[in-house]
């Protein structure tokens, strides 16, 4: 088992530049890799001895507007030694785009799918790129920060009135249905009174 | 429209191009199968996903951390605990809250409850599936018992919303205990019979044996959790091994595929794995009934509304469709700035298409009911 720091420390004696510094560890420290030798560095963890990185346990991605990237977030994990580590591409907003790792664990086929799906990263080399929860014809990715929902799916709505609105309209409705179907009784005549 | 998923086929007179579901009795929810056959053999089957997609990571971006709770329950509604229990140890390690230990214990004790609910489900629709209804009605029956129980500690029996972040809701009702025991002195019998209902049945055995066999390497490329990846050998569970919670306190086996009828990681492993984990799960139970310890069952001073200073964390729980993970992002507000829920069915969904060559039709069926998979855990 290593830590974080180690396998952090081990990728940068391997691959020098590439690899980023490690953040902060607030909660979970994360390594900053670059998006051209992501591949590499990947099957790297995932076949030298020592690190074996054999789970993709997560691929996923974050939208950072205000610094202007997306970030695909990797969380490796080995089952033989229990340790993981965390990796992170930043990439331009404007035109995403990163190598998939794909051939290196195949459970990123799906992932990397949804990540297009849902935040319109391209993998370049992933073999069925395509969109995996959304419709093939959906405008958008909905994950972005600022998405825009496009105000209907073929027909049908996205936005709908209150339906305590629409209960209230019924209520007023029927009860001038009501009243007009009783009248109101006429006021009660003055009656006698009581004899003593 | 052309739908992008025909681009991938190219077939020939000799095959028949089927839509598998999306309303199927079999495919345990919303799930389509695009089905390239020559007979009665797969060429190919390619998932089709997301009809049930809700959007829930959007949601959680747009609501507090506290007001997530419940819409976590709809990740997974067979084991909406575990979806409840990864999200909560997130924002607790977020937040930097301890859990009080009676808390921890009914989290453990309601979650194994849970999973047994969930195995029966499991293990009664691969009967189902495969034509037989009997022992689907069993597992409904004892897991009517579950809901009861879980309605009585939380007062839902599907949707539970237990969970909340820094403890539980409610602690047990008094008498509950002995609910509890008695319930799993009648359970424990009837896993005994259990197996001489179906188990044991040969035709069964033939439906499930050496079907769809995965090795433990490609089960972990794939990224199979939980008891799929301990069907194809690989002994690992994160209750025994990265233990969380109150799992340290307690002694129980992990079961391991061990080819009990054909090859190791076929859907016979995978089916079997599920019914020895439910005897574990009523072990857990038994322990953690005994030991539970007095005190409080919520942390103090959990604030209403949370503000957890800018970080990321990364949660995994076991659950009962295997390792449930919460990817929390905060950046120092209200509401959380990302929340990402790993799920095993849509892990499980990704190993289908590489399977399916080669299989009979009505082994795909066998396939993805061994796999347990259900429909909103995939789409979230």
């Amino acid at each position: 088992m290593m830590t974080t720091q180690d396998i952090h420390s081990k990728m940068q004696a391997q691959f020098g530049e590439a690899v980023g510094p490690l953040s902060e560890p607030k909660l979970d420290a994360f390594a900053t890799v670059g998006a051209s030798r992501l591949v590499e560095i990947c099957r790297w963890l995932r076949d030298t001895p020592g690190i074996e990185l054999d789970h993709c346990d997560d691929l996923t991605a974050v939208d950072r507007p205000q610094q202007n990237v997306i970030e695909v977030v990797y969380h490796l994990f080995s089952y033989p030694h229990r340790h993981g580590v965390v990796l992170k591409v930043m990439l331009d907003r404007a035109a995403p785009a990163l190598p998939s790792v794909e051939e290196v664990w195949k459970a990123a086929n799906f992932m990397e799918r949804e990540v297009y799906d849902l935040f319109g990263v391209q993998f370049s080399g992933h073999p069925d790129l395509r969109r995996i929860l959304l419709p093939d014809d959906w405008v958008g990715h909905p994950l972005r920060k600022d998405y825009q929902e496009a105000g209907g799916y073929h027909g049908v709505p996205n936005v709908r009135e209150n339906p305590l609105v629409e209960l209230r309209r019924l209520d007023v409705k029927r009860r001038a249905e009501t009243a007009a179907q009783n009248p109101p009784a006429p006021p009660p005549t003055p009656t006698e009174a009581p004899k003593a | 429209m052309e739908k992008l998923i025909l681009r991938r086929v190219d077939h020939n007179d000799e095959e028949v191009l089927l839509n598998f579901g999306p309303q199927h009795p079999s495919t345990h929810g919303v799930l389509n199968f695009l089905v390239q056959t020559n007979g009665e053999v797969l060429t190919r089957a390619i998932p089709d996903v997301g009809y049930l997609h809700r959007a829930i990571e959007k949601i959680g971006e747009k609501v507090g951390y506290p007001g997530f709770m419940p819409y976590t329950d709809r990740v997974d509604y067979v084991a909406a605990m575990f979806a409840n229990e990864g999200y909560a140890i997130a924002v607790e390690k977020l937040m930097k809250l301890q859990v009080p230990p009676r808390a921890q214990y009914l989290r453990a004790i309601s979650c194994e409850l849970n999973r047994i609910a969930s195995h029966l489900i499991a293990v009664g629709s691969t009967a189902m599936d495969l034509g037989a209804f009997t022992p689907f009605i069993h597992g409904i029956r004892e897991r009517e018992t579950i809901n009861d129980l879980i309605e009585a500690l939380c007062g839902a029996r599907l949707t539970y919303n237990y969970h909340r972040i820094g403890g539980v809701a409610y602690d047990m009702p008094s008498g509950w205990r002995d609910k509890v025991l008695a319930f799993l002195d009648h359970f424990d019998t009837l896993l005994v019979e259990w197996d001489r209902l179906i188990t044991y049945n040969e035709i069964f055995i033939k439906r499930l044996a050496n079907v769809a066999v995965i090795p433990a390497a490609m089960a972990k490329s794939y990224g199979l959790v939980g008891p799929n990846l301990r069907a194809s050998g690989v002994d690992w569970d994160l209750r025994r091994d990265l233990p969380y919670g109150a799992y340290p306190d307690f002694q129980f086996k992990v079961p391991v595929g061990k080819a009990w009828y054909g090859t190791l990681g076929d859907c016979f492993d995978r089916y079997y794995v599920r019914v020895l984990e439910m005897a574990e799960s009523s072990k857990i139970v038994r322990q953690a009934l005994e030991k539970i310890p007095d005190g409080e069952f919520m942390a103090p001073k959990v604030p209403r509304k949370m503000k957890p200073e800018a970080a990321e964390t990364f949660s995994r729980v076991e659950s009962a469709r295997g390792e449930m993970a919460y990817y929390v992002v905060s950046d120092g507000t209200e509401n959380p700035y990302r929340v990402r829920i790993r799920t095993g069915s849509f892990t499980a969904m990704g190993i289908i298409e590489a399977l399916s060559p080669g299989l009979m039709l009505a082994d795909l069926v066998a396939l993805i009911s061994s796999f347990d998979v259900v429909a909103p855990e995939i789409d979230r």
